[in-house]
């Protein structure tokens, strides 16, 4: 049964995104109706924007800088001057200095990491006009910059890699705004609310007065799934009733987080004119996806026996159960999504590791709306080059040969990985001032801290709760370490694409190293595993391993 | 240069190459290869806190210089592995070096004075332009073109081949090399190369290794290499902030093991050693190459250019039937052949009679009194007059017929053409004015040619064949042969257009060459091969040079190509998936203390952290010297597609790199705990 319900999820999320890819195939070409066109152009014309004019990938990235850090600045003064602002009926008054910092970063890298409770400390209007604004943006940079560098592995011999500006509004007008006005409106149907109306107070059962907290909600789930963002409206997300009311609601969402992320694989093939190439990254992401969910799945379900027989069911949502927490939580760590529908902290201790090893490979399983894909393009000039030289040819991939220059790009845009998730977590594991964080002691505590520095890496945002993620020293670091998670990865890689654009594409022989079909996939499973993961293992040895071991000897924490 | 015993046994080149492995650890030669560089210097920390702590007497000291002592062995494993490999050229470089002494020689102020007018000077002062006047029995002191003379050359310390042979002026062998000796006569010679520059200087240079410059690929590697030692460097360090928040602390010298053994020291360590060696085999198979980007770019080739003579064809023309006319008797017309042909020296008259004896079983001999008739361009036929008056002759189809006076029968004219359409050429052979029947003269396929570009099909490599035939010689001969295209009636501009249309198609093209026209199309190919009795224009223009002058070596020079970046690819996969063992041997030895219950991760059963830990550290060392021979070697490579060729070097070097470390350090844990090491 279990495995039918996974099956049937599986296959209308495969099916769903094959023909979204067709769809995004079309828009990202500029196929599209006349009218839309002479939407386009009249906004860009509006913007000064030449959309014909194509960017070198230093263009590019620096359009990207310059769009992300005006978003930064003005969601910044948004939360700090929010009590002044109008839509705020609940009164809320304007953010502290590192806490907007945190935020803004968070939602404009799209890893909307919440430091806050959103019904406690942001206005309708931030909410709004800010974060609703910046799901969108952000998730609309995520895309337009893998549609660039895909360009720049596939297409013809030449130096642009395309415009930001209309790569941009084409992924958010044609493609995320369409979706989430459709998820919104099922979600609305489903009971979550829209609303500008302040926070009603009920008198309960019992007499006990209460305040609940509503708000324009519907909309801003809708893309915070669709958009691999993950911020939800209230502090506990899509484990709110209000966020995610039903099974329905719950499938509709599980699925809309990682429509887009696949669609990717398939939109890659497409526009490298050979379909099996994209299929060989959707089958080596579906792979690591499944064997994640087959762990979490099995501790989940097999429950905690010192809590008694049974489901583990602490910090899960009785209408949900582990089953579709476990789906979710294994959804939501391989897309950079962060959304969540029950407490990771409170999985089993290996459970909570594969979240973990999602995000720290680099959130390469399906991953960020475009940034799976590209991060997972990293792995693949890896791969190609590791073992490429094995078939006795310089490694090339899809024609293009990878060179220094390249292997140099690669690299360093890995190395933000450990940077952030190692080197951070180290610090965060020492400083005094960070240690406050701490919520639980002995190796439960240390996957606490390394889960959040994974998480903002991978800039995914969930984060194991109850640990201090308010305090100002992480509300900095974190949003340091984002940076580093989010623009160390875009722009050595558009420089990647840039670089590859330039190159001659060479015929494929029976002598190429051929990039599709099983051994391929083995290959790139490998090299995520043992460059990625294994990475990380000492420090997973000392944390969730160390508190398995630790369970099974009879010791909790 | 400084002195080296000249290593004339294999006992000889390794004793050089052990005291060469100790002679770099010096820092400075260290320092180009940084993993190893970083390798050493957590040696030199691991050694200092050692004898600290024996100084100090705190226990562990044993352990810290055992850990050390291995680290450093891995070091100079590394070391060695580069020493050999070079050593095994500086024999040849040695005996290369003997032929280049200073001497005297006669310099010419006009090519065309005599020798008396000549001025003496020295070999090592002589510059590129001058003229020099070399007699038999001289060395050529530095290479040059003949512009006078002619004279058998003894190329033996160059090519090793004995046999001496024609140089002279004009045409596309005037090529002079120094070193070589003038066996007979004399030449005048243009001097082409400057001072220290000549073909000799730069082939001792390469088969020392002391030029080598890195190759693109090396470089791109050796980056990836870097990379990783980086992230393990992020790993390691942090490695103490993880440990202390759980409660243990991490000795120094552990940590400095955890990081050797986690950075590729075995690809590190071994891929100078892979490079040298596979310069080395080029060397071996003859061929000099002006820079390792051309060895590497020939195992990219996607199109190799072969001239048909000599590659695909023996270049003579031979008899390949002898077909009567109506009525004749088969066993007459191979007599009439014969006789046509017995005063006849070329290839082709010798193939005939050839022809005729498997036919007869016997030739008849020159019978007394007859008279050969020479082929002359006027008559195109050529044969013998028997003092009985009975004249035999053999010729071209229009000749024959001129001199017959009539057509030849319609069965035979009909077999004439057949001849003439599969790209032969038919001879008529002639008794006084009766047309006996007609010989087919055809370009013969070397053998095991077909099988060579069937293979080379395989992995992915297009033959085109190069010929000066007409398209329909040129078709049978290129479907006979087996390759996929064919260029006829080719000139030098065709050929350079031809390499043109297949770069802009993305595909790197290799090809060989020895006439100055050649000059452009080898400059354009990635590859070009030029042969050493070729021009001074080619030589130039090529990438490699071919000593033998043998253009079937275009072939062999891809497979060394290829073997090179094959053997790369194979130690780094190998390396990288040793770190999983050694991840399970090192970590739960450093946690078990704070965490009893990561006694699980200990798969192997390792007897105690110590043991472990230096268990993964020995083999680490061990490994890498254990793979030299296969460094040196370089990895059996057997031509195929790119697919099987990963599958098979995936399976054997990927899935062997992730098991062989598990029983390997099980192995020598074993080994320690017998030992009472650990």
């Amino acid at each position: 049964m279990t495995f039918i319900a996974y099956g049937l999820y599986f296959a209308a999320l495969t099916g769903l995104a094959w023909a979204l890819a067709a769809a995004m195939q079309r828009v990202f070409d500029g196929r599209l109706p006349s009218g839309m066109l002479r939407v386009e152009t009249a906004l860009l014309r509006g913007a000064g924007v030449d959309p014909a004019r194509g960017m070198t990938w230093l263009g590019y990235g620096m359009a990207v800088l310059a769009f992300n850090l005006a978003g930064f600045v003005l969601l910044y003064t948004l939360l700090r001057l929010q009590g002044a602002l109008p839509l705020n009926p609940d009164g809320i008054g304007g953010m502290s200095a590192d806490l907007a910092f945190n935020t803004a970063v968070s939602f404009v890298t799209n890893t909307n990491w919440q430091a806050y409770s959103g019904e406690a400390q942001l206005s309708y209007l931030s909410q709004m006009a800010g974060l609703t604004v910046q799901n969108f943006v952000s998730a609309g940079t995520g895309m337009a910059v893998a549609v660039a560098i895909v360009r720049g592995f596939v297409a013809p011999k030449g130096t642009t890699l395309g415009n930001f500006w209309l790569d941009m509004m084409r992924s958010v007008l044609w493609i995320l705004l369409p979706l989430s006005i459709v998820l919104a409106l099922f979600l609305a149907a489903q009971g979550v609310p829209q609303t500008l109306l302040g926070a009603v107070t009920a008198t309960g059962v019992e007499g006990g007065e209460q305040i609940i907290a509503r708000g324009p909600a519907a909309a801003q789930i809708a893309i915070k799934q669709l958009g691999t963002n993950g911020g939800g409206f209230f502090g506990v997300n899509s484990a709110h009733p209000f966020e995610n009311p039903t099974v329905a609601s719950n499938l509709a969402q599980c699925l809309s987080i990682l429509l887009i992320p696949v669609s990717f694989c398939f939109l890659f093939g497409r526009m490298a004119g050979d379909r099996r190439q994209g299929w060989a990254i959707f089958a080596t992401m579906a792979i690591l996806f499944v064997a994640g969910l087959g762990v979490v799945h099995a501790y989940e379900v097999a429950g905690n026996p010192a809590l008694g027989l049974g489901e583990n069911m602490e910090g899960k949502e009785q209408r949900f159960g582990a089953m579709l927490s476990a789906l979710w939580a294994t959804s939501t760590t391989a897309a950079s999504n962060g959304a969540v529908n029950a407490m990771h902290d409170s999985f089993m201790p290996l459970s909570g590791m594969v979240t973990m090893v999602l995000m720290q490979i680099g959130e390469v399983v399906f991953g960020g709306v475009g940034a799976g894909l590209y991060g997972m393009l990293l792995y693949v000039v890896l791969a190609v080059f590791l073992a490429g030289l094995m078939v006795g040819r310089t490694p090339e991939y899809l024609g293009r040969k990878i060179e220094s220059r390249e292997v140099t790009l690669a690299v360093l845009a890995f190395l933000s990985m450990p940077l952030g998730i190692l080197v951070g977590g180290a610090i965060a594991a020492t400083v005094p001032q960070a240690l406050a964080a701490v919520q639980d002691p002995g190796p439960h505590g240390l996957s606490e801290i390394l889960y959040a520095y994974s998480s903002a890496t991978g800039n995914n945002g969930s984060a194991f709760g109850g640990w201090g993620a308010a305090l100002p020293w992480h509300t900095t670091a974190l949003g340091v370490v984002m940076l580093i998670g989010r623009y160390a990865i875009i722009l050595p890689m558009l420089a990647i694409a840039g670089s590859m654009i330039r190159k001659p594409k060479a015929a494929a022989t029976s002598g190429t190293f051929p990039t599709h079909g099983p051994l391929f996939v083995t290959l790139l499973i490998l090299t995520v595993l043992i460059l990625g993961a294994l990475t990380f293992f000492p420090v997973l040895a000392l944390g969730p391993i160390a508190e398995e071991t630790a369970r099974l000897a009879g010791q909790s924490f | 240069m400084s002195k080296h015993a000249k290593p004339t046994d294999a006992s000889g080149l390794y004793t050089t190459a052990l005291r060469q492995s100790l002679i770099k650890l010096d820092p400075r030669q260290l320092w180009g290869n940084p993993v190893m560089f970083v390798t050493a210097l957590v040696a030199a920390m691991t050694t200092l806190l050692g004898l600290r702590d024996l100084a100090t007497g705190l226990p562990g000291a044993g352990t810290a210089l055992h850990i050390a002592l291995w680290l450093w062995l891995c070091v100079i494993f590394a070391n060695f592995a580069e020493a050999l490999a070079e050593g095994r050229g500086r024999a040849r470089a040695d005996t290369l070096r003997a032929t280049k002494s200073e001497t005297r020689v006669r310099m010419l102020a006009n090519p065309d004075d005599t020798p008396e007018t000549a001025t003496q000077t020295l070999s090592t002062a002589l510059k590129s332009g001058q003229f020099i006047y070399v007699a038999a029995g001289e060395i050529v002191p530095t290479d040059g073109e003949a512009v006078r003379g002619m004279a058998s050359v003894n190329e033996s310390a160059i090519t090793g081949e004995s046999a001496p042979v024609i140089r002279e002026a004009g045409g596309d062998r005037s090529s002079v090399t120094g070193g070589t000796t003038i066996a007979s006569d004399w030449l005048v010679i243009r001097v082409t190369a400057e001072p220290g520059k000549s073909f000799l200087d730069r082939m001792i240079a390469l088969v020392e290794g002391a030029e080598r410059q890195k190759t693109p690929n090396e470089i791109a590697l050796n980056i990836l290499l870097v990379g990783l030692t980086l992230i393990f460097l992020f790993v390691v360090v942090t490695l103490p902030a993880f440990a202390s928040y759980s409660g243990t602390a991490i000795p120094v010298v552990v940590l400095g093991a955890l990081f050797v053994t986690l950075i590729p020291t075995t690809i590190g360590g071994l891929l100078s050693a892979i490079g040298i060696a596979g310069m080395d085999r080029l060397v071996k198979a003859n061929v000099i190459a002006k820079s390792g980007r051309a060895v590497e770019a020939a195992g990219d080739v996607d199109t190799l250019l072969l001239d048909k003579t000599g590659t695909i064809t023996f270049g003579n023309r031979m008899a390949d039937a002898l077909i009567p006319a109506p009525g004749v008797d088969a066993r007459r017309l191979a007599e009439a052949a014969a006789l046509a042909s017995l005063a006849d020296e070329t290839p082709e008259g010798k193939s005939i009679v050839e022809k005729a004896r498997e036919m007869l079983g016997t030739i008849p001999d020159m019978p007394l009194g007859a008279e050969p008739v020479a082929f002359t361009a006027q008559t195109r036929l050529s044969g013998l007059d028997l003092a009985d008056g009975r004249r035999f002759r053999k010729g071209a189809i229009d000749a024959v017929i001129r001199l017959a006076g009539h057509t030849p029968p319609g069965a035979l004219a009909a077999q004439v053409d057949a001849i003439a359409r599969s790209g032969g050429t038919p001879l008529l052979v002639v008794e006084g004015a009766e047309i006996l029947g007609v010989v087919h003269l055809k370009d013969i396929v070397k053998p095991g040619v077909r099988e060579r570009f069937a293979e080379l099909r395989a992995m992915g490599i297009r033959t085109v064949m190069i010929t000066g035939d007409n398209p329909l010689t040129a078709a049978a001969i290129a479907a006979e042969a087996g390759v996929d295209d064919f260029l006829a009636e080719a000139t030098p501009e065709m050929k350079l257009d031809l390499i043109r249309r297949e770069q802009a198609g993305g595909r790197l093209v290799a090809m060989c060459g020895d006439g100055s026209n050649d000059a452009p199309a080898l400059a354009q190919a990635d590859v070009g091969v030029a042969m050493n009795a070729g021009t001074p224009a080619a030589k130039e223009a090529a990438n490699l040079i071919d000593l033998d002058s043998d253009p079937t070596k275009l072939i062999e020079v891809v497979m060394v190509g290829k073997q090179l970046l094959i053997s790369r690819g194979a130690l780094t996969t190998f390396s990288i998936a040793n770190d999983v063992a050694k991840y399970f041997a090192i970590l739960p030895a450093i946690f078990v203390a704070a965490y009893p219950g990561l006694g699980v991760l200990n798969v192997m059963g390792l007897a105690s952290p110590t043991s472990a830990i230096l268990s993964a550290v020995i083999f680490n060392a061990l490994i890498l010297v254990g793979l030299v021979p296969l460094a040196l070697r370089g990895v059996q490579y057997r031509p195929s597609s790119a697919a099987a060729l990963l599958r098979r070097n995936l399976t054997i070097y990927g899935l062997g790199g992730l098991i062989v470390p598990f029983l390997g350090i099980k192995a020598i844990d074993l080994c320690l705990v017998a030992l009472n090491l650990a």
